[in-house]
């Protein structure tokens, strides 16, 4: 039997060797020389997004912009991220992932009402007003969505700061919208790094 | 357009592209394993690595082959992580620490993909791709060629043949997995999934502060990761990163692509032994089953309760483009495959919806299963459920012309008593320790509940977790490793001995006392033990977790 044991084992390691080769090293490498075709490499990398040369963000994921002066924020906000130093700011982007905490928890209860109270006074509205999903953290810690809701909930304040009016926000706040894909696909949203990009360049004009 | 009808028709659409794939794909695994003819990559493989493909194994030689296949992966992957610092593309990412190379190697090559690591930090793209991707691959191939094997022992009669293991092995490999995975990169890499060499990308915001987004070869990875019911994220966020999962499209087909093959198997089954609809009605008991849970599920999420659950509108843990039924539909399908993905986080789900897909795990994981390994599961059941009924009636129970006698049924006891043994007895020591108190981060029955899911994940082989358990201690690391290792050799083992003791009965014929096994009568049976077993063994534990939480 440990013969047997021994010669199969054998086998198992110079097959194993062989597919490390195949499945490890040419698999990959035939699929990344497919993601080289021009139209697919650019998500391949990233999807970034660049202004002059520089890369300035990326269309997928998105870190929260922190204004330099609060009394002035000019940005749409994302939702919160977990891995943000406080219950709002920016995320970490070298770890992804959520909070983990439970639907019954007191420590999340605390977070999404200590949210709730900052986003309202920054945005100068009833705390009620607040969407949820401006107060609960993404899955990732990096969504660049947020719900036609809490992007609507922004304009004011964006228009007011950057100088714009609002009709021109609401505009392109419709340009960063998605709907559900072929309709039915997910959920309606509005990417928050297109839309900060599209309102700078916008006041730039 | 109204919520649930969005969710309804996404539902609708992915079960209409399941049914398109179901007879030619499942068709064609039943070729693969019962053609006589070699490719001739194959017979060239065959003659590199010295393997005598022609010849049958009795059942003990294919578990040995399998046992030192897998041993020896465990070895290399182990030794990749270790030696990290000395690859090519590492990145500056070191050595990883013993106790999580061992629960790494261990959770890859027995299909698991627990992660207790953060790949973004901790994996090169060495490891990645040559270690981890390897695996995913050659587990799922393993799975496969234990569910031809048990097929094998049903068709064949009065041999102590059932197969040749590295043969299963390879085709599983070269005419399965392969082509699928590569055909589900492109796919993923057309809906915008990121495939990098680079270690990441450096990015100067509209603010001014910088960062860094890492980045990996994804595509290769997840595409196999979700035919082969993996589910190891190639990040920590996993298919809730959007550089894994960027839109609603590509996270449908993420759910497509871990559904199809446990799917289609049982048409390869139907087409194997002959009578297709020996296929479809263990098909509808899974369907029936996934239906279920996912509408439990569904309702409960969107009704949730917990003041934070309330306060967030459940999406805490979830991300904006996929929102609740989309997410729901991903956490029912990666519990009910061995997959354990996960593009939202199950620990922030409602105490139902949360419930639901430890009780997916829990039933087995036959809903509709892990590749390969989820035919098995509701085969196994099957033969438990006729060895009721033949007790009932006083008869001995026949199943495909075979009688189950006392060694078939003992090894079917065996399959099913082992799980529940090792995420009891798993779940109790954790509890019994103090020290598992700092490990949770959730308290009252939710900690428990974390507990409970992280064994019931590593012995059924899932790999998703209620994340906010740490499980880095020596202690989680050695445990949760030693579970996903019983959890899929000891139940491959009494497997394969079902096979051989199957294989060599001769066949009796049906007669008029045969309870026929192609009506929905035989569905209604078999669902009812699946049921019936897990309830009995599982509820007082899941009184205790979730069922506490969602009446509290």
């Amino acid at each position: 039997m440990f013969s047997t044991l021994r010669s199969q084992t054998g086998v198992g390691l110079r097959l194993l060797l062989v597919f490390t080769v195949v499945c490890g090293i040419v698999f990959p490498l035939v699929v990344w020389g497919v993601s080289r075709i021009p139209g697919l490499a650019h998500s391949a990398e990233g999807s970034t997004i660049t202004r002059d040369g520089a890369v300035v963000g990326s269309s997928v994921v998105a870190v929260d912009p922190v204004p330099a002066d609060p009394a002035a924020d000019p940005y749409f906000h994302t939702r919160p991220s977990a891995s943000a130093q406080d219950v709002l700011g920016p995320a970490d982007p070298s770890t992804s992932g959520g909070s983990n905490k439970a639907a019954d928890s007191t420590d999340l209860l605390d977070t999404v009402g200590r949210r709730r109270a900052l986003i309202a006074a920054r945005e100068g509205v009833a705390s009620e007003a607040v969407p949820a999903d401006a107060v609960a953290a993404s899955a990732s810690g990096l969504d660049p969505d947020i719900s036609p809701d809490y992007a609507a909930l922004q304009v004011d304040r964006v228009a007011r700061v950057t100088g714009l009016s609002v009709a021109e926000v609401e505009q392109l706040v419709g340009g960063a919208t998605r709907g559900r894909v072929l309709g039915f696909l997910g959920e309606p949203t509005v990417n928050v790094p297109e839309l900060n990009l599209a309102v700078a360049d916008a006041q730039g004009r | 357009m109204d919520d649930t009808l969005a969710g309804l028709l996404q539902v609708l659409f992915l079960l209409v592209l399941l049914a398109a794939c179901y007879a030619p794909l499942g068709d064609y695994m039943a070729r693969v394993f019962t053609s006589e003819k070699d490719w001739r990559v194959e017979a060239a493989l065959y003659r590199l690595v010295r393997v005598d493909a022609s010849s049958g194994q009795r059942w003990p030689t294919y578990a040995m082959g399998l046992l030192g296949f897998s041993f020896v992966s465990i070895v290399l992957l182990y030794l990749l992580q270790r030696l990290q610092p000395l690859l090519p593309l590492s990145f500056g990412r070191g050595a990883v620490e013993p106790a999580m190379a061992f629960n790494t190697a261990v959770s890859f090559v027995t299909n698991t993909n627990w992660q207790s690591y953060v790949p973004e930090q901790v994996l090169g793209d060495t490891v990645q791709m040559a270690g981890l991707t390897v695996q995913n691959v050659l587990s799922a191939a393993v799975g496969l060629a234990v569910a031809a094997a048990l097929i094998r022992g049903f068709v064949r009669a009065n041999t102590d043949r059932i197969g040749n293991f590295w043969v299963d092995l390879t085709r599983a490999t070269v005419r399965i997995m392969l082509p699928l995975s590569f055909l589900a990169a492109v796919g993923l890499l057309i809906m915008g999934v990121t495939m990098s060499l680079r270690s990441g990308v450096d990015v100067t915001g509209l603010d001014g502060n910088t960062y860094t987004h890492p980045l990996a070869p994804t595509a290769s990875q997840e595409a196999v990761k979700m035919v082969g019911t993996n589910g190891g994220g190639v990040f920590n966020a996993n298919s809730a990163h959007p550089f894994e999962n960027p839109s609603a499209l590509s996270n449908l087909f993420q759910i497509f692509l871990m559904l199809v093959v446990p799917v289609a198997m049982t048409r390869t089954f139907g087409t194997m032994v002959g009578n297709r609809r020996q296929g479809t009605i263990l098909l509808s008991v899974m369907g029936v089953l996934w239906g279920a849970l996912l509408a439990v599920a569904w309702f409960a999420e969107t009704h949730p309760t917990g003041a934070a659950g309330i306060a967030t509108g459940a999406m805490e843990g979830k991300e904006t483009r996929f929102g609740i039924p989309t997410s729901i539909l991903f956490g029912v399908s990666t519990t009910g495959t061995s997959t354990g993905a996960v593009n939202s986080l199950h620990d922030s789900y409602s105490g139902g919806a949360g419930g639901v897909t430890l009780l997916n795990m829990l039933l087995g994981e036959v809903a509709p299963g892990g590749v390969g390994v989820g035919l098995v599961g509701i085969l196994v059941v099957a033969i438990i459920a006729m060895f009721l009924a033949g007790l009932m009636v006083g008869r001995t129970p026949e199943y495909l012309g075979k009688k189950l006698g006392r060694r078939e049924v003992t090894c079917a006891a065996v399959y099913i008593l082992v799980m529940p043994a090792i995420v009891l007895l798993g779940a109790g020591l954790a509890i019994a320790l103090p020290s598992t108190l700092d490990a949770l981060s959730n308290d009252g029955a939710h900690g428990f509940s974390e507990v409970l899911y992280a064994f019931a994940s590593a012995a059924n082989n899932n790999g998703s977790a209620f994340g906010g358990l740490t499980v880095t201690s020596d202690f989680f690391q050695s445990a949760l490793g030693l579970a996903m290792l019983f959890g899929r050799f000891v139940l491959i083992l009494a497997v394969l001995a079902l096979a051989g003791s199957l294989a060599q009965q001769k066949r009796v014929e049906a007669t008029a006392g045969t309870l026929v096994t192609d009506q929905p009568l035989f569905g209604v049976l078999v669902g009812g033990t699946l049921i019936l077993v897990a309830a009995l063994t599982f509820f007082p534990a899941l009184a205790l977790g979730p069922l506490a939480e969602a009446l509290a």
